[in-house]
């Protein structure tokens, strides 16, 4: 490594930024790849089908056949739309998904490097600026299109995201009033341990006190309206607007509107994991601090992957289980419902913690 | 290194600000938004190079994330062609000159006063916690002003969008 200490600390900087960067956006899309597939299987297992079993055992070689058909088929641009927009939306609608991951703490350590790609003092702020972009990849999609259906898909999603941004902002202020700190590294480390009240659970945010779960509670539903997922799926509602904001779209443009959609439940995952549910800790063997070794550090990182799976299944398990709100229902629940009771959970957080002090 | 990044993220800003208002090759209304974004963006850009994270993070929440959604909500559901055919006026576009060249006067007196330094640009502000503290200390008037001043703008939205009772 003698080469690599001659630099000066920007090249630095840079290259290990790289040898971040590069390897969890692989990933990221790799993970997307398959988690396409468990939908599709436990999908097909919840309606007594067997799912995609063509393409090698289990089906396990189908993601790359998707993604070569996908790239096959005939990119058909309508006469009708605006250009520029309809190239610029699928683009668009990646990049928040991938930007997200840069502040998520997804390991302890390898080696000397803290795996973090961006260490941010302010990091929850930074998720929230970026995820509050990701509406207009959606948004520009349907005004490119010009016509009524994805235009009306495209409205119904800035109008939800929107909605439901604020009660998901509102309901993490619990977690850093008590965490005192927004850095996410901190938010993780905040969280090793057992908690006090029965010793056997981990000391995860989620089980800490009954304000926290609810956090957890509001969190969850938000993030399933952010991401457009059922029972929230309302902008690409296929019964009442034939398909939504994506109709017009075809070939690998239609297929970069899915993957982000995929894209923003792992990086929603990977946030309700850091936030909630102990980051890469584990509280059994010790794996509740930094790791001293390369393989306590990718073990890590093999946690944190676990732990986001799981989420991934409850997102995939809810679709297949859940009806579609109706709009003004959808509307009730994040104005009416969720909104006053984030609010009233931030008020009883602080009031718990002054009279503790 | 951060020259280079200043002098990007000026020019995007200044250039998208520019097309913001005058852009020779749209009149759409919704490309005008979505410079505005970009100029907001990139503003967000200077604030992290002045390592204000804080408020390049707000910046980016609130402005591109939350208003210019709105803004873009409203204008799509608007009528787009008269905006589009609607012609320039002689006098706004005077009174639009004389603007840019009294803000250019001021700038140049203010430049000649006080020279630019050639000291690394300060760090404006500290940790959220410091940043914090202050707004609830020192400047507390003021913040519990403008809370009741969006209060009030929030009621007269209300007000104004109810439908009368009959």
């Amino acid at each position: 490594m003698a080469w690599f200490n001659q630099l000066d600390p920007t090249t630095q900087f840079v290259l290990l930024s790289a040898a971040k960067v590069v390897p969890v956006a692989m990933i990221l899309l790799g993970l997307v790849a398959y988690t396409v597939l468990a939908e599709r299987k436990i999908c097909a297992a919840m309606q007594d089908r067997i799912g995609p079993n063509r393409a090698g055992p289990f089906g396990i070689w189908q993601p790359i056949s998707d993604a070569v058909k996908a790239f096959f088929k005939e990119d058909f641009t309508p006469d009708h739309v605006r250009k520029v927009y309809f190239w610029l939306a699928p683009a668009i609608v990646m990049i928040p998904a991938l930007l997200t991951i840069a502040v998520i703490p997804f390991g302890s350590q390898l080696g000397q490097q803290k795996m973090v790609i961006a260490d941010l003092n302010v990091g929850v702020l930074y998720t929230f600026g970026i995820v509050s972009l990701g509406v207009y990849g959606i948004v520009l999609a349907g005004y490119a299109a010009n016509s009524k259906y994805p235009f009306m898909g495209g409205i119904r999603a800035s109008a939800q995201m929107i909605s439901y941004e604020i009660a998901m902002g509102m309901s993490v202020i619990p977690v850093f009033l008590i965490v005192g700190d927004l850095n996410l590294s901190r938010v993780v480390g905040s969280q090793a341990g057992t908690v006090a009240w029965l010793p056997v659970l981990p000391n995860w945010t989620v089980f800490q006190s009954p304000m926290l779960a609810l956090s957890f509670a509001i969190f969850l539903v938000a993030a399933f309206a952010e991401t457009n997922r059922l029972p929230f799926d309302l902008p690409e509602a296929e019964q009442e607007l034939a398909g939504g904001y994506n109709i017009e779209y075809s070939s690998i443009k239609f297929a970069l509107f899915f993957m982000g959609e995929y894209a923003n439940m792992i990086a929603a995952s990977a946030m309700m994991v850091t936030l909630f549910f102990g980051g890469w800790t584990l509280p059994l063997f010790g794996l509740d601090a930094p790791a001293t070794t390369l393989f306590g550090g990718l073990l890590h990182i093999g946690i944190f992957v676990g732990k986001v799976l799981v989420m991934l299944v409850i997102f995939i398990w809810v679709r297949w289980m859940w009806p579609r709100f109706r709009y003004d229902q959808l509307m009730d629940l994040g104005w009416k419902r969720m909104l006053p009771v984030a609010l009233a959970n931030i008020v009883v957080t602080a009031a718990w913690l002054w009279l503790r002090a | 290194m951060e020259a280079v990044f200043f002098y990007l993220f000026a020019a995007a800003t200044l250039l998208c600000g520019f097309l913001v208002i005058a852009n020779p090759f749209s009149r759409n209304p919704v490309t005008s938004a979505m410079f505005l974004v970009l100029t907001i963006v990139s503003l967000a850009g200077l604030f992290v190079l002045l390592h204000a994270f804080f408020l390049a993070a707000v910046q980016v929440l609130v402005y591109a994330g939350a208003v210019m959604v709105l803004f873009l909500f409203v204008i799509m559901l608007l009528d787009l062609q008269a905006e589009e055919r609607r012609s320039f006026k002689k006098l706004a576009l005077a009174g639009g000159g004389l603007a840019v060249v009294v803000i250019a006067l001021l700038a140049h007196a203010a430049v000649r006063e006080s020279p630019l330094g050639t000291a690394a640009p300060p760090m404006v502000e500290g940790s959220p916690r410091a940043l914090g503290k202050l707004l609830f200390t020192e400047y507390l008037l003021p913040f519990e002003i403008l809370s009741v001043l969006l209060l009030v703008a929030m009621v007269g939205v209300i007000l104004l969008s109810r439908k009368e009772a009959k």
